[in-house]
């Protein structure tokens, strides 16, 4: 258990006044109120920490204690004794729970608890009702898993909680569980669970914002000329495309409906492009060298 | 529509020990709708965790009414562009290999 030095959490020094620790404490509790820094576990343990130096250091008994004790509190006899009869006291439920720290459920530090006890050493009139935290998680998926809806048992501080992933998440899009987050405080309503998706994408499908699959695919000089029927790649099937003579390098073509299922759009499917890529012959025999002289001759004005 | 449905601002006012015309303010400012049953002003239940966060802005930070609106057109900007950010991080993934 490390000592803390509460007038550094607060950025005052031993001297400060009762109304230097005032706007102190109102300073950095603007700057990292969880209701103002959302999703932000960062803020929401700095705010404790100056929560908790702001209860000590604001109570003018509680902060001579600290003074004097502060450093060496493992070593004071009369210390352990205060110590005693506040456990006492707890037990005979002379303490509140305080509404000071307000989130979550682990309110003080250890530190904290040693020197003063389990509870607020002040009160501060109704109790808050407080939402509990909000949890997040995030879930890595594989893009063929997202292509059907799927349920998911995950475990949430152990808590096993079924999920329904519909088809068609998105990559960073998130989703609400509501009532899965950290216990309520004093009868308030638990916090939700955020699930932010993660979404693997190692096909050669890349897919856009509107569930539109884009894929390149390499056409033969002959078919691109002449034209002809070829079997394409679709994300779960194979596709019967017909190529147009003349067929330009980087020409695009859309096969309606076989693109990723759009989200919570049960039988919606985005289209797939696909780009055609045309690739000339290598390694030319002396015959197709005369036959294409030939050919570039025609086409010579 | 049910009373069950609604609590009264005097209930809330006792509950969290705050005066009632800082929910007249909240409301004079468009964040919170006070609805009149039976002559007794009264705020739907859904809103009590919206309204929960206001009070402790109000009672932790210090913040009025006009604050509170400021701060939380602030966050929905905030929420907006961090959707817009997934949204281009996403695209800018269709053209990187």
């Amino acid at each position: 258990m490390e000592y803390i030095d509460y007038y550094k959490v607060l950025g005052i020094t031993k001297s400060a006044s009762e109304d230097d620790i005032k706007k102190a404490y109102r300073k950095l509790a603007r700057k990292y109120h969880p209701d103002l820094n959302p999703n932000n576990s960062e803020a929401e343990k700095k705010f404790k920490e100056i929560n908790e130096a702001n209860e000590v250091l604001s109570n003018p008994d509680s902060r001579k204690k600290y003074d004097e004790y502060g450093k060496d509190w493992k070593h004071a006899e009369q210390f352990e004794q205060q110590k005693k009869q506040q456990k006492q006291d707890q037990q005979q439920g002379n303490y509140g729970q305080s509404s000071g720290g307000g989130f979550g459920g682990e309110d003080y530090s250890d530190f904290f608890e040693s020197m003063f006890g389990g509870g607020s050493t002040k009160g501060r009139g109704a109790k808050v009702k407080y939402k509990g935290q909000d949890f997040n998680a995030e879930l890595q998926l594989d893009i063929k898993d997202v292509y059907t809806t799927q349920k998911q048992t995950l475990t949430v501080n152990g808590k096993n909680i079924r999920i329904t992933i519909p088809a068609g998440v998105k990559n960073g899009q998130v989703i609400k569980i509501s009532g899965y987050g950290g216990e309520g405080m004093n009868g308030g309503p638990n916090g939700d669970l955020y699930i932010k998706f993660s979404i693997l994408n190692n096909t050669r499908f890349k897919l856009d914002d509107e569930s539109n699959l884009h894929s390149t695919i390499e056409l033969d000089l002959y078919k691109a000329l002449l034209g002809g029927e070829i079997m394409v790649d679709a994300f779960d099937s194979k596709v019967k495309l017909n190529v147009h003579p003349e067929t330009q390098n980087g020409t695009k073509v859309k096969l309606k409906g076989k693109g990723f299922p759009i989200y919570k759009k049960e039988g919606s499917f985005g289209d797939l492009y696909i780009t055609y890529s045309i690739t000339l012959p290598k390694n030319l025999t002396e015959k197709e060298k005369e036959l294409i002289g030939e050919l570039a001759k025609l086409r010579t004005p | 529509m049910t009373t069950e449905e609604f609590i009264s601002l005097n209930q809330l006012s006792e509950y969290y020990e705050i005066e009632i015309s800082f929910f007249s303010g909240l409301s004079e400012i468009g964040l919170i709708e006070i609805q009149t049953i039976e002559q007794v002003p009264h705020i739907h239940r859904d809103t009590i965790s919206e309204i929960e966060k206001m009070i402790r802005m109000h009672r932790e930070l210090n913040i009025n009414a006009e604050g509170i609106d400021t701060v939380l057109n602030l966050l929905e900007q905030i929420d907006e562009l961090q959707r817009e950010l997934t949204i281009a991080r996403n695209r800018l993934s269709l053209y990187e290999d």
